[in-house]
């Protein structure tokens, strides 16, 4: 079972690498890929260096092009897609038809996943990416219980690898439009979601306030934390309510520790952290813990239980404080 | 253009629903989308319900398409899929990869919902080799990506749809946000979504209308109104403008506007326009802005 850790730069590839992560998955730096923020990610220079060094400790780099090219600027993924061919990348994180064809055609030895953006819960929507781009493996969408990934993988035609730990996407993942009815900018067109320049942090003396794009996403007293605005994460009121609450999800992150065993008994093949746009010093952390995690089920699976001292340290750099198996769960949904 | 009716999101009662479809089949209304989109656990109706209900609309002469689920997880419910796909008669809406996939296996034709990820001619042109004749843009697109996509050497030789008018489905999520607003777990919600017939509208803590929650389908507060962009749209080659229904009333709407693009009554939209116009509208999408903004004057300057 793979452990695959994020790379926002060069700095933190290196940290993914020396904690132990048997890939590590990055972007460039344009809107190709959709954690297209400013000063993260890395140019055609430092992909190839970043390719050479995983490479050189026998370790695997996958290519991020999870957008959907543009109409009439399509060559600008094409482009993305060649480089990664060239440089010998490990493999290409896809979601769009149109990009899938175009390394299925011209890079036939190139190994396409399924990005989550293409939102591929099921067997036929698997089936269709499997038949069409003979694609090798999917990211499956953080909407699925535990049961449903046990099952899909039973019958799956490709390999498939889940969301492990990190922020937690609660809607089907591509298909959501909450970050452009609000800002304008999508993760599938613009390359994020709650991009950081429409969110404003306000201190009203009393009470601590989120913005993003002026709509009030969040609203705490001052001692109280506040998460990152995003949309599914605020605090409203219901129609015939009073109170505020978290409608759709409070400021929570995922953390599968306890899921290793069935993760891995149901045949996943790889585990993913996310969060390229995080430090180096949070990549390290987390791989390290993950590392040390499924070494420890590696070496006895049937001995296996979670360590108070990797949720202590995983709670340490996860968003709100507060983690959870999300969909995996039946009773989360 | 012709203007389409889309399947109702919401959880409605079978005679409500029953009702609805017998005003739609006495209307001028060409193109009638019905099915369950949202949720596999609202079964108010079956899917027998809605194959006579589809027959039903066939025999008043409207072109009947069977809409299919967003979000399919369950082994179940790709059952369900490929029972509509082979109905052995109408078309069907795919609203999921899984849909597409089933559809052209069994060579029926399909038209691709809004929450299909179709975002550029090339992936477009693929999906028309594969059974497609018809694609509904995905709601958060613009007047310009689409013109781009259409602006290629060669003429779409598919159809283009466009939601004109209802409440957009942003997302959709495993959790189902109305049991969880009415503390029931999900296996057991009494689909008590049914309660609200056209979601349940969230405000921001300063009282801006956001969200609306239906079931495990999150939708925009607003109304999407594109009724003054008509004209644009019908230049652009666009061939249905689609109304997601949330009330019986907007059977009327499509039916004159059915009727007014039937004799080309093109100066008589301005003023279904404006009767038609809510403050807490928003148009932003089509503009290229966010896309709960709205700019009545981008309206004004399409006449």
């Amino acid at each position: 079972m793979e452990l695959l850790c994020p790379a926002g730069n060069l700095a933190s590839l290196k940290a993914a690498l020396n904690a132990g992560a048997d890939a590590v998955y990055l972007g460039l730096k344009d809107d190709t890929n959709a954690r297209s923020f400013a000063g993260l990610n890395f140019s055609a220079e430092q992909l190839a260096q970043a390719t050479t060094l995983a490479h050189s400790q026998g370790r695997k780099v996958f290519l991020t092009i999870n957008t959907f090219p543009k109409p009439g600027h399509e060559q600008r993924w094409y482009q993305a897609v060649d480089l990664a061919a060239k440089l010998n990348m490990d493999a290409l994180i896809v979601a769009d038809l149109s990009l899938l064809n175009y390394a299925h055609q011209h890079h036939p030895h190139l190994p396409l996943h399924l990005s989550v953006q293409a939102s591929a819960t099921n067997l036929g929507a698997l089936s269709f990416y499997k038949e069409a781009f003979n694609i090798e493996r999917a990211v499956l969408p953080r909407v699925l219980s535990i049961k449903q990934v046990r099952d899909l993988a039973k019958v799956s035609p490709v390999d498939l690898e889940v969301f492990a730990f990190g922020s937690l996407c609660i809607m089907a993942e591509g298909r959501c439009h909450l970050s452009s009815y609000v800002t304008g900018q999508s993760p599938n067109t613009g390359g994020s979601c709650s991009p950081a320049n429409h969110v404003r942090w306000q201190d009203s003396g009393t009470d601590k306030l989120t913005r993003l794009n002026n709509v009030l996403i969040d609203k705490a007293q001052a001692h109280q934390q506040l998460g990152y605005p995003v949309v599914c994460k605020g605090r409203y009121v219901a129609q015939y309510d009073q109170d505020a609450k978290y409608l759709l999800e409070s400021p929570t992150s995922l953390n599968t520790l306890s899921l290793i065993p069935q993760l891995a008994q149901a045949g996943i093949a790889s585990l993913k952290i996310e969060g390229r746009q995080r430090s180096p010093a949070y990549v390290s952390q987390v791989t390290q813990v993950w590392r040390s995690a499924i070494d420890t089920y590696l070496a006895a699976p049937n001995e296996f239980a979670e360590q108070a001292q990797w949720s202590q340290a995983l709670a340490k750099v996860s968003e709100g404080q507060i983690t959870t198996l999300g969909a995996y769960e039946r009773q989360w949904q | 253009m012709k203007i389409s009716l889309g399947p109702i999101s919401y959880c409605w009662s079978k005679s409500d629903v029953e009702t609805f479809y017998q005003a739609v089949a006495t209307s001028n209304i060409d193109t009638v989308y019905l099915g369950e989109t949202v949720c596999s656990r609202r079964r108010e109706l079956k899917f027998s319900d809605y194959l006579a209900l589809a027959n039903m609309l066939k025999s008043h002469g409207k072109q009947v398409i069977l809409s299919t689920m967003a979000l399919v997880e369950a082994q179940s419910e790709l059952h369900e899929l490929t029972r509509a796909i082979n109905n052995g008669d109408f078309c069907i809406e795919a609203n999921d990869m899984a849909g597409v996939y089933y559809a052209h296996q069994a060579k029926v034709p399909f038209v691709c919902g809004p929450t299909i990820n179709n975002y550029n001619r090339a992936s477009l042109d693929l999906l028309h080799q594969k059974g497609m004749f018809r694609f509904v843009m995905p709601c958060e697109l613009s007047k310009d990506w689409l013109q781009a996509v259409i602006n290629t050497d060669t003429k779409p030789s598919f159809e283009i749809e466009v939601l004109g008018h209802g409440y957009m489905p942003l997302a959709h999520s495993a959790r189902c946000f109305t049991a969880k607003h009415y503390q029931l777990p999900k296996d057991s919600c009494q689909t008590i979504c049914q309660r609200h017939s056209k979601g349940l509208l969230a405000q921001t803590q300063e009282s801006q209308p956001l969200l609306r929650l239906n079931g495990i389908q999150t939708q925009s507060a607003a109304q999407v109104n594109l009724i003054n962009q008509i004209p644009t749209m019908i230049n652009m080659g666009v061939d249905y403008w689609r109304i997601s229904p949330n009330k019986l009333a907007d059977i009327a709407l499509a039916d004159t506007l059915t009727n007014l693009l039937n004799k080309a009554q093109f100066n008589d939209l301005a003023q279904v326009a404006i009767t038609n116009t809510q403050s807490k509208d928003c148009n932003g999408y089509w503009l290229g802005l966010p896309g709960m903004d709205y700019n009545p004057q981008a309206n004004n300057a399409s006449f």
